[in-house]
């Protein structure tokens, strides 16, 4: 597209780039996961849900950027799109990140047969790594917490801990007098991990 | 120590009495406090750095006291004693130096004082015993500024640590502390100090060496979009294991600190400033802490700064454990009451920070920058070190070397001559196996590359970085492999694990590193690792995790024939990997004292009374008792 | 241990009720009682304004909280990188073994915490071990092993 004929298109709020070498074009304030959905391509996510605000903490929709020779990889859940950049969502640096992290969460959470089918898509069946916690099937994707927070308002739980001890819970694991049993974590959580701790939280 | 804590308060309210309404009056306060000060009047300093402090200085300080009032000497050439921070020479300490005329004590004990007045004071000569011996010459030397530690080195940014009492404003005053801010306040406008800072070419002396006067102006562009409050943070949370550049700095001289806040304050519109020091400093926050309150009592901090209408006031947050937190945007979430976590950049805190609003976090370590830009002028700080990396830096020199402690350079010097000439070598051995700089997000530079500039660029071509300024010196008996996991275990502690790539990727890369430790694994792992390594570089959300596989990928890189020998020869050629080691008894050494039998937990040393003592392999778990207790040095390790 | 309400209303009126404040005032309550009980974390919230679930996610988050009583004396071992090459390790696993207590934990007789500390600063005393607040430099077995039997003694 022209130089002129790009700017024409900005100025109607309109941005065009690529992704994948096709032409998108998206509004100012989008996402590139955002524009990517809107053209059908397929990224993956796991801690992204549209009722919340994105955090881009799994990692799991990374995409490499290319830019005036310069590329990086983001998280295109939380990158806004740009003018004239080039977007690869499978390219071999995305590739390696993804199927690491889903290696890696084949062990860290190895009761989640959701994450079993999400490997099994970019060709990770099994785990060189050590299983430590067979019953465990919570990835720490926050959306438990966060759709308590920003749609219930009540703020009843929350991740305690940090590193590889982070855990969702309520405080002091006692049943929480904030929560209102609605449930909505349970509808959210993206491997069903939740059911396993929903009693302990609303007592 | 509850009755030197009333004196400081009463410090500060006598203090208002002074309070300075102009630049005049800051002028006029100095030169009051100079003229009470004989020049030649003895001052016996006593180093009060935390290493000196650990070493018993305070006990000196009281003993000298003591017997400078038993010595009878007429009361207008009584000695003064002064308590400063560190002197940067921690493994002579306690240091006990003489001025005007810059005679060094080292290792100096309580029971010392009593000779030192004596001889020293009273008879006018130097204690021999005490004095610093060169132990390539052998010969003894007795100034300070002679000492190839101190002669080398470029001392700007400490140049007031171990000359001033930290807890005292009008020593900082007397050496002219605060006169940069009056100059800035009274004849630069806040573009001209912005101007000044980018021309100097400071760069952020944290780890990331981004240019500051440009962090500065994006920080007044977004102000200007978007018209609000900005604010300036002090980032004191220094957490690289092996790094006290900052903890010397806060504690001796906090005003460089203040004054370089307050100055950028000016200069980018901010009233309001935090300083976020780490809880594991307590003497820091308590020096900074008094600092702040002698200022405000002089109108140097606070409402209408020397009379030119300018507000800016600085509040101080305690760390609560968590190395993370130095990371910007965790810091941020931290002074706003938030767990520590940190959020995807950009948008970076110059356009978008603390609640919401444009703010500069700065290290403590760059702040004590600027008043000496603005006092001598840019194109003297450019002029010291070299293009695209002005200025000096403040290293922790540590580990193997002589001469252990805190050092001032200018950038570009050699690797070599920072270990050799101020480090006085590797003791024991004629050369580095390896210096780490740049702590865990840093890497290993083998001696190979010992003529490397230490500069932000030359750093990062060989594969290492700047980072804060720990540098580590290894040697032989330093295993390479155990080094990158010692970092990685340090990283998976501190993680805060919001990121999969870094919550997992740490733990997973272990597992490679404790497979190689214990001998297992294959140079297939090796590749492996090395993909992993680049997954959680790529894939991190902070620098944290981003950052993390470098002492992995320059460990690789460099020391290759180690991670082989582990794997392949099932050998650590350093003799420290636990699984592949065995402690045995040099018989040719051994005196059969027996302690090392009785200092056993598993009761597997065996012999009798004064005769060779032998280990029994099978049951050894190789604790090291035996090792650390030998009184002779007779365990050996392969 | 009882808490004293005094004493938490005491500290908390030093803070504007504002969330910002949660870790300082969480910092000063443990001050003075040495750990956080479970009340006090419940008042610190009610003060400031803030969910106790974030309370509690940043008491577990941040190392230097206790939510649990502590020990008498505190033996903090630097675990730096100076002091890990001088045998840090070597020493903390020698206190492991000789108070039977893991790193992290107090003592069965509530006499002694044992903490691991990332750097202390104090790089020229490797290793380095700090008992309450007195700093060990150059610290081995034989030098520890006296300290806490002194303290015992006490």
């Amino acid at each position: 597209m022209s130089a002129k004929k790009a700017k024409k298109e900005q100025d109607k709020g309109l941005i065009n780039f690529a992704i994948n070498g096709q032409s998108v074009q998206a509004r100012e304030g989008w996402t590139i996961l955002e524009t990517a959905r809107q053209f059908g391509v397929h990224i993956p996510t796991l801690c992204f849900h549209p009722a919340v605000q994105p955090i881009g903490s799994c990692r799991l929709c990374v995409v490499e950027t290319r830019q005036n020779g310069q590329s990086r990889v983001v998280a295109s859940c939380i990158t806004p799109v740009q003018a004239g950049v080039e977007v690869l969502t499978h390219s071999e640096e995305v590739q390696n990140v993804r199927r690491w992290v889903l290696e890696m969460l084949l062990a860290n959470c190895p009761a989640s047969r959701r994450i079993r089918e999400l490997a099994k898509e970019y060709g990770v069946t099994s785990t060189r790594f050590r299983v430590e916690h067979p019953e465990d099937a919570c990835p720490r994707c926050g959306l438990c917490v966060r759709v308590c927070e920003e749609v219930v308002g009540v703020q009843a739980i929350s991740l305690g801990n940090r590193g590889i001890f982070k855990e969702v819970t309520s405080p002091y694991h006692q049943h929480s007098k904030d929560c209102v049993s609605c449930g909505t974590c349970l509808y959210v959580c993206p491997t069903g991990a939740m059911e396993q701790l929903f009693d302990q939280i609303r007592g | 120590m509850m009755g030197d804590a009333m004196a400081q308060v009463s410090t500060a309210r006598k203090l208002e009495e002074f309070r300075l309404p102009n630049a005049e009056a800051l002028a006029a306060y100095r030169e009051a406090i100079l003229a009470q000060r004989d020049p030649n009047r003895t001052v016996i300093i006593v180093c009060h750095g935390t290493g000196c402090l650990a070493n018993g200085s305070p006990k000196v300080a009281a003993a000298l006291r003591q017997s400078i009032a038993g010595a009878g000497i007429a009361a207008p050439v009584i000695p003064e004693i002064k308590t400063t921070g560190c002197h940067g020479f921690c493994s002579r300490g306690p240091l006990v130096i003489l001025q005007p005329s810059g005679l060094f004590y080292q290792k100096v004990k309580e029971k010392d004082a009593e000779e030192i007045v004596q001889t020293t004071l009273m008879e006018g000569r130097p204690v021999e015993r005490l004095l610093y011996v060169d132990p390539r010459t052998g010969e003894p030397i007795a100034h300070d500024h002679e000492i190839p530690f101190y002669k080398y080195q470029q001392r700007i940014v400490l140049r007031n640590i171990g000359k001033i009492d930290p807890a005292d404003i009008s020593d900082t005053i007397a050496v002219g502390g605060y006169q940069a801010l009056a100059t800035a306040l009274t004849g630069m406008t806040p573009d001209e100090v912005i101007a000044a800072v980018e021309a100097a070419g400071l760069r952020g002396r944290g780890g990331a060496g981004f240019p500051t006067g440009r962090k500065w102006r994006f920080a007044t562009e977004n102000v200007r979009k978007h018209p609000g409050p900005i604010y300036v943070v002090g980032n004191g949370d220094e957490g690289d294991p092996g790094a006290f550049m900052d903890r010397t700095l806060m504690e001796g001289d906090p005003h460089a600190v203040l004054e370089g806040m307050a100055i950028g304050a000016y200069a980018l519109g901010a009233s309001q400033g935090f300083i976020y020091v780490r809880m594991e400093y307590p003497v820091a926050i308590r020096h900074l802490s008094l600092a702040i309150e002698q200022a405000r009592a002089l109108g140097l901090l606070g409402k209408n700064i020397l009379g030119t209408g300018f507000d800016f006031d600085i509040q101080i947050n305690r760390g609560a454990g968590a190395f993370v937190c130095g990371e910007e945007t965790a810091l941020i979430a931290s002074l706003e009451g938030r767990v520590g976590e940190p959020v995807p950049r950009p948008p970076f805190p110059a356009e978008r920070g603390l609640w919401g609003r444009p703010t500069i976090i700065n290290n403590v370590e760059t702040w004590g920058n600027v008043s000496q830009i603005i006092e001598k002028g840019s194109q003297w700080y450019s002029d010291l070190g070299v293009p695209h990396s002005t200025g000096t830096k403040i290293f922790s020199l540590v580990g193997k070397v002589n001469n252990v402690g805190l050092v001032e350079v200018p950038m570009g010097i050699s690797l070599e001559r920072i270990v050799d000439e101020i480090g006085g070598g590797v003791p024991g051995q004629d050369r580095f196996k390896a210096v780490q700089t740049g702590g865990p997000s840093g890497g290993c530079i083998p001696y190979k590359l010992k003529d490397t500039p230490v500069d932000f660029d030359s750093l990062t071509k060989v594969g290492a970085m700047m980072g804060s300024g720990g540098m580590i010196v290894m040697d032989q008996r330093d295993c390479m492999v155990d080094v990158a996991r010692y970092f990685l275990r340090f990283l998976e502690e501190e993680s805060c694990g919001k990121c999969l790539p870094c919550r997992l990727g740490l733990k997973a890369m272990l597992e490679y590193l404790d497979k190689f430790a214990q001998g297992q694994g294959s140079p297939q792992d090796i590749e492996e690792l090395q993909s992993l390594a680049r997954a959680v570089k790529a894939g991190s959300l902070c620098a944290l995790g981003g950052t993390s596989p470098n002492p992995i990928l320059t460990t690789i890189q460099y020391f290759r024939d180690e991670y082989l020998a582990h794997v392949v020869d099932h050998r650590c050629p350093a003799g420290v990997c636990k699984d592949l080691i065995t402690y045995s008894i040099n018989p040719e050494i051994c005196n059969g004292c027996g302690v090392c039998a009785r200092n056993c937990p598993q009761g597997c040393i065996s012999g009798e009374k004064k005769k060779l003592h032998t280990i029994d392999a099978s049951s050894c778990i190789r604790c090291g008792m035996c090792m650390d207790e030998c009184p002779v040095d007779a365990v050996m390790v392969e | 241990m009882s808490v004293s309400f005094g004493e938490i209303e005491t500290i908390l009126d030093r803070f504007p009720p504002q969330p910002e404040h949660l870790i300082s005032a969480l910092q000063d309550v443990q001050a003075k009682l040495h750990y956080i009980p479970q009340a006090a974390m419940q008042a610190v919230c009610e003060h400031l304004g803030v969910p106790l679930s974030r309370g509690w996610a940043v008491a577990t988050f941040f190392k230097s909280f206790r939510l649990e009583p502590r020990g008498v004396h505190g033996i903090r071992v630097c675990l730096g990188t100076a002091c890990h090459l001088k045998g840090g390790a070597r020493l903390v696993e020698g206190l492991e073994r000789e108070l039977k207590v893991s790193r992290g934990h107090t003592t069965k007789d509530l006499n002694f915490d044992l903490d691991t500390v990332n750097c202390l600063g104090a790089c020229a005393l490797a290793p380095v071990v700090v008992v309450d607040e007195n700093y060990q430099p150059n610290a081995s077995h034989r030098k520890l092993r006296k300290v806490l039997k002194d303290l015992t003694k006490a």
